[in-house]
C-alpha cells in the first residue's frame, strides 16, 4: 500500500511543477467524484460490517474444512462471493486452511470469488454499470472462478 | 427529495440507531459490527484518496485521443496487454477499479477493454500476486493467473460486443 502513496505523491509533485492550474483542477475533480460516490461506499460498508459478523474466520474455516470436495468448492464460492476481505487477510487465512488439509481447489474457488465476485460491492458497481451489467459481470466471474477451481483440482491431482 | 435518498437515509439511521442502542445495552454483536465498520472504513480511507487523486490527474493530463488510440475501438491485442499492465500496478482491488474503469471509458476506451481492466484489477495485481504466491505456492498462483486471464479477456470481449450492439452506455451515479 505504501508504494501507492509514494507513486501518487510523486506524480502529484511532478504535475504541480509542470502546471499548477491543471493540478488544482485535478484535485477538484478528485473531490467531486469522491463526494458523489461516498454515500454508496457507506451503504456498502454497512453491509460489509454485518456480513463479516455473520461469517467470521472460524465459521469460514468450518464450512471449507468439512463435507465432500465438490460441496466444499460450491460453499467456498458462495462464501467468497458474499464476503469481502482484503487480500492481506484472505491469503494468510487460506494458507492456514491449506495446512489444515483443505484442498487447493476449494481455496482457489474461495480466493477467486473473493476477488472477482462482489455481491457486497453491488451497490457500488451498479452506480457505474447499471444493475443488468453488474449482474452479468458477477455471474460470468462466478463461473470463471469455478472453472479455475476445477482445473486447479485436476492439476494438483485432487480430482480425476 | 428523491425516493432513493430517503431510503438510504432511513437505512443508515436504522443502522446507527442499532449500534447506538447496542453500546448502551452492552449488546456484543452490535459492538462487533461497529468494530467491523470502523476497521473497514479506515482501510478504505487509506486507499481511496490516492485512487481519486490519480483519477483526477488522469482526467486532466491524459488526452482522449491517446486512450482512444491505445484502448479504443481501433486498438488490437495490444490494448488488452496495456490495460492488464495498468490493472496489475494499481492497488485497491475492485473498489478502486470501478471509478478508474469509468474514467477510462469516458476517455474513449472500448467496453471489452473496460471489463478486462476490472477483471485484471481483481485477479492479477502484482503485489497481491506475490503475496498470494508466498502463502499458497507458485504453482497455485501460476495456474490461477494463466487460466483466469484468457477467460477474463474472452468473456470481456463477448460482453463488450453484446453491449455495444445494444447501444449500452456507462453513466456515473445513475
Amino acid at each position: 500500500m505504501y508504494y501507492t502513496y509514494a507513486i501518487t505523491g510523486l506524480v502529484l509533485i511532478i504535475s504541480f511543477i509542470i502546471n499548477k492550474q491543471k493540478t488544482l483542477k485535478a484535485g477538484k475533480i478528485a473531490v467531486v467524484k469522491f463526494k458523489k460516490i461516498f454515500p454508496t461506499f457507506i451503504t456498502m460498508l454497512i453491509l460489509v460490517s454485518i456480513i463479516l459478523f455473520l461469517f467470521p474466520d472460524e465459521v469460514i474455516s468450518n464450512y471449507l474444512g468439512n463435507s465432500s470436495k465438490f460441496i466444499s468448492v460450491l460453499l467456498a464460492s458462495f462464501i467468497g462471493s458474499i464476503t469481502l476481505m482484503p487480500g492481506f487477510v484472505a491469503f494468510p487465512l487460506s494458507g492456514i486452511l491449506l495446512t489444515k488439509g483443505v484442498p487447493y481447489m476449494v481455496l482457489s474457488a474461495f480466493t477467486t470469488t473473493l476477488m472477482m465476485v462482489g455481491i457486497i460491492t453491488f451497490p457500488l458497481e451498479k452506480e457505474y454499470f447499471g444493475v443488468k451489467v453488474t449482474v452479468i459481470r458477477n455471474t460470468i466471474s462466478f463461473f470463471i472462478a469455478l472453472i479455475i477451481a476445477v482445473i486447479t483440482g485436476i492439476l494438483f491431482g485432487e480430482i480425476l | 427529495m428523491k425516493r432513493n435518498v430517503k431510503i438510504r437515509i432511513a437505512y443508515i439511521s436504522t443502522y446507527v440507531l442499532f449500534l447506538f442502542v447496542s453500546f448502551i445495552l452492552g449488546y456484543n454483536p452490535g459492538k462487533e459490527i461497529a468494530f467491523n465498520f470502523v476497521s473497514f472504513l479506515i482501510y478504505m480511507l487509506k486507499i481511496l484518496p490516492c485512487a481519486f487523486i490519480l483519477i483526477g490527474l488522469f482526467e486532466v493530463w491524459v488526452k482522449k485521443e491517446v486512450i482512444e488510440k491505445h484502448l479504443g475501438e481501433e486498438s488490437g491485442i495490444r490494448g488488452y496487454i496495456w490495460v492488464i499492465l495498468l490493472a496489475g500496478t494499481i492497488a485497491g482491488g475492485l473498489l478502486v477499479a470501478f471509478p478508474i474503469a469509468y474514467s477510462l471509458y469516458n476517455k474513449g476506451a472500448k467496453l471489452s477493454i473496460v471489463f478486462t481492466y476490472i477483471g485484471a484489477a481483481a485477479i492479477c495485481r502484482v503485489p497481491m500476486t506475490l503475496y498470494e504466491a508466498s502463502f499458497m505456492g507458485v504453482k497455485f498462483t501460476a495456474i490461477r493467473l494463466l487460466i483466469s486471464l484468457p477467460l477474463v479477456i474472452v468473456t470481456s470481449i463477448l460482453l463488450g460486443n453484446y453491449l455495444s450492439k445494444r447501444n449500452y452506455k456507462m453513466v456515473e451515479g445513475k
